[in-house]
């Protein structure tokens, strides 16, 4: 099973996030769970959203604890949030920032991950670029399929188009390309 | 079609695919998306002549069902939490004119303290309504439920409450093979009222009943319900015959029979219970799982069949009756004949406290050696608790818990995060 951890704010699209990950993974023929933790929904409070893929039917209802994959939707959740819990040492480590790493003060916990684990992505930039707005959700998705291999990244544009339609869904599309390519370069 | 899609989308589709009538719903999270999903398919005349009307406040959303469910129609709703309390009144006029309404309740707590999460508070609040409650594992079952949901209303000429766990259900994803018009077409068939009001043969529903008859009518109620004993197996058999899956029944046994600790439960956390289990197993435990799928009318001899060779129960549920301990604990303690086992009562994932393998664990490695106090409050936070009694004992003024608990436990992340 391969189990993903999402932390954004809320508006930035964390919990679609997690269902077009879903989705897409169905696409593929494989199961695959979407749940998301809610607090007060209101813009800018911290949102986390779990994802689970795997071959067999999936039963587990907890919230992903021991993430093999974690996405960071906003860098400032390293000081204000536990987003390492549980993230185990040969985890994947996936941010929004168009910043160097250096400059996000996680050194202990890069430390500890595998060459090639971590990736950034300017994934608020080619949003805003792309979309007229500040939603990094797809680009991180895009990315994500470059750097794990779990899933296509033409499942990702399906499952894209089955949750937006028109030319938002054709931005965010040329966002996720944008974001895989990118990954893929680095 | 088996689609990967989100558990009130799930639900709304197969209540869309029961042909209901007349929906009448009041927007409250976690159900919000159930009814937002039915109200556009009836706009867009995906759902026959179905009516969606738009009412003040719950109060007004049971009073219509009532209304159109007594003129034959086939009536649908769906609340959660305080909503459910707002409508309580008319929610026990529902089934005491045996008006075979189904509403999906989104399992939310209940406050104050103010919670939007998940726990059973508010259909157990009901509880006692009259209505058959019928408990789902997975978005699957939520699915296939309701069908067989409007097709027991119907046949028991009672109304029925489909209870999902919010968020945990209703919020997420997964694979859900949504029941196909064809299919419900066959398997449920038009509705035929057992009492219709009509202008031209009238009758009163809900009349006044004075001492002399009361407890007749009552008893009437609960034979009535117990009936629903035999339907509920019956259309599981054929739901599984018509569909090919096993969704819905009195309760599920997971190796309960030969078990020597059973635990029993309901819900969503039958799903993390398994795999917990499996562990416990593996590692030389006898331990099996019973969910109760009919929380009423309650499953007794099934449920005495399914624990005769148990040697403990261990009853884990989302509410609590203040003052008493477990509610499911103390159906199942009065549901036992073999009055020598005991039944440990275990209350967790209130309010949405996540209900986790590892937790599980913890407590169950306790409740096979005997080890767990009466009642047991799963995973709760004992030192929050002694600052709070202690407080409460030291000063004058206290205020209230809930905010001086939260400002604790806010203080203790604090110096948490600083000291990493």
């Amino acid at each position: 099973m391969f189990q993903i951890r999402i932390h954004g704010r809320g508006g930035q699209g964390v919990v679609t996030a997690a269902e077009m990950l879903s989705i897409a993974a169905f696409d593929e023929g494989k199961h695959a769970q979407a749940i998301p933790s809610f607090g007060s929904e209101r813009m800018g409070a911290p949102v986390v959203a779990y994802v689970r893929i795997d071959d067999d039917p999936i039963e587990l209802t907890e919230p992903v604890l021991r993430p093999d994959l974690l996405i960071i939707q906003d860098p400032t959740l390293f000081h204000a949030v536990d987003v390492f819990s549980g993230l185990s040492d040969d985890g994947f480590l996936l941010i929004n920032t168009a910043r160097g790493l250096p400059e996000l003060r996680i050194d202990e916990a890069l430390a500890r991950l595998p060459e090639h684990h971590v990736y950034t992505v300017a994934a608020t930039e080619l949003a805003v670029r792309h979309l007229g707005r500040a939603t990094p959700n797809t680009a991180l998705l895009g990315a994500f399929t470059a750097l794990s291999g779990i899933l296509q990244l033409d499942s990702v544009i399906k499952a894209i188009h089955d949750k937006f339609s028109g030319d938002v869904a054709k931005s965010n599309v040329t966002v996720a390309r944008a974001a895989h390519d990118a990954v893929q370069a680095a | 079609m088996l689609q990967q899609i989100e558990g009130s989308a799930a639900v709304a589709q197969a209540v869309a695919a029961c042909r209901p009538e007349v929906i009448a719903a009041y927007p409250i999270t976690p159900q919000t998306h159930i009814v937002e999903g039915l109200g556009d398919m009836v706009k867009r005349g995906l759902v026959g002549n179905c009516q969606f009307l738009n009412v003040e406040s719950e109060f007004g959303a049971m009073s219509v069902c009532i209304g159109s469910s007594a003129t034959g129609a086939r009536t649908y709703t769906a609340t959660s939490s305080q909503g459910m309390l707002f409508m309580m009144e008319a929610v026990y006029n529902a089934s005491g004119m045996g008006l075979p309404i189904v509403m999906t309740v989104g399992n939310r707590a209940i406050g104050t303290p103010i919670n939007i999460w998940n726990d059973w508070s508010d259909s157990m609040a009901a509880r006692d309504a009259a209505w058959i409650q019928l408990f789902v594992e997975d978005n699957q079952q939520a699915a296939d439920v309701h069908v067989q949901a409007f097709r027991l209303a119907e046949a028991a000429s009672l109304p029925v409450m489909v209870c999902m766990d919010g968020f945990i259900l209703t919020h997420a994803y997964t694979r859900v093979d949504v029941p196909e018009q064809a299919v419900v077409d066959r398997f449920l068939p038009a509705f035929e009222p057992r009492q219709v009001l009509d202008p031209a043969a009238p009758i009163t529903m809900g009349a006044m009943v004075g001492p002399e008859a009361f407890a007749e009518v009552r008893f009437l109620a609960h034979y009535k319900q117990l009936e629903a004993l035999d339907l509920i197996p019956r259309h599981a058999v054929e739901f599984e015959a018509l569909f090919g899956r096993d969704s819905g029944g009195l309760l599920k046994s997971f190796d309960a029979e030969e078990k020597s600790t059973v635990v029993v439960s309901m819900g969503s956390v039958i799903g993390t219970l398994k795999s917990v289990l499996a562990d416990m197993r593996q590692d030389g435990t006898s331990i099996g799982l019973l969910s109760i799928r009919s929380y009423r009318p309650f499953p007794k001899q099934k449920l005495n069949d399914a624990l005769a060779n148990a040697k403990r129960v261990i009853v884990f549920e989302k509410c609590l009756a203040v003052g008493m301990g477990g509610i499911l604990a103390a159906d199942v303690r009065m549901a036992l004949t073999n009055l020598a086992v005991p039944v440990y009562s275990v209350i967790g994932g209130l309010g949405g406290r996540p209900i986790t393998q590892e937790n599980l664990r913890r407590m169950l490695d306790k409740g096979v050696h005997d080890q767990l106090e009466e009642p047991h409050f799963h995973d709760l936070n004992v030192e929050v608790v002694h600052r709070e009694l202690e407080r409460l004992r030291d000063i004058q003024r206290p205020g209230p818990s809930a905010e001086s608990i939260l400002r604790d436990i806010a203080g203790a992340e604090a110096n948490a995060r600083s000291s990493r």
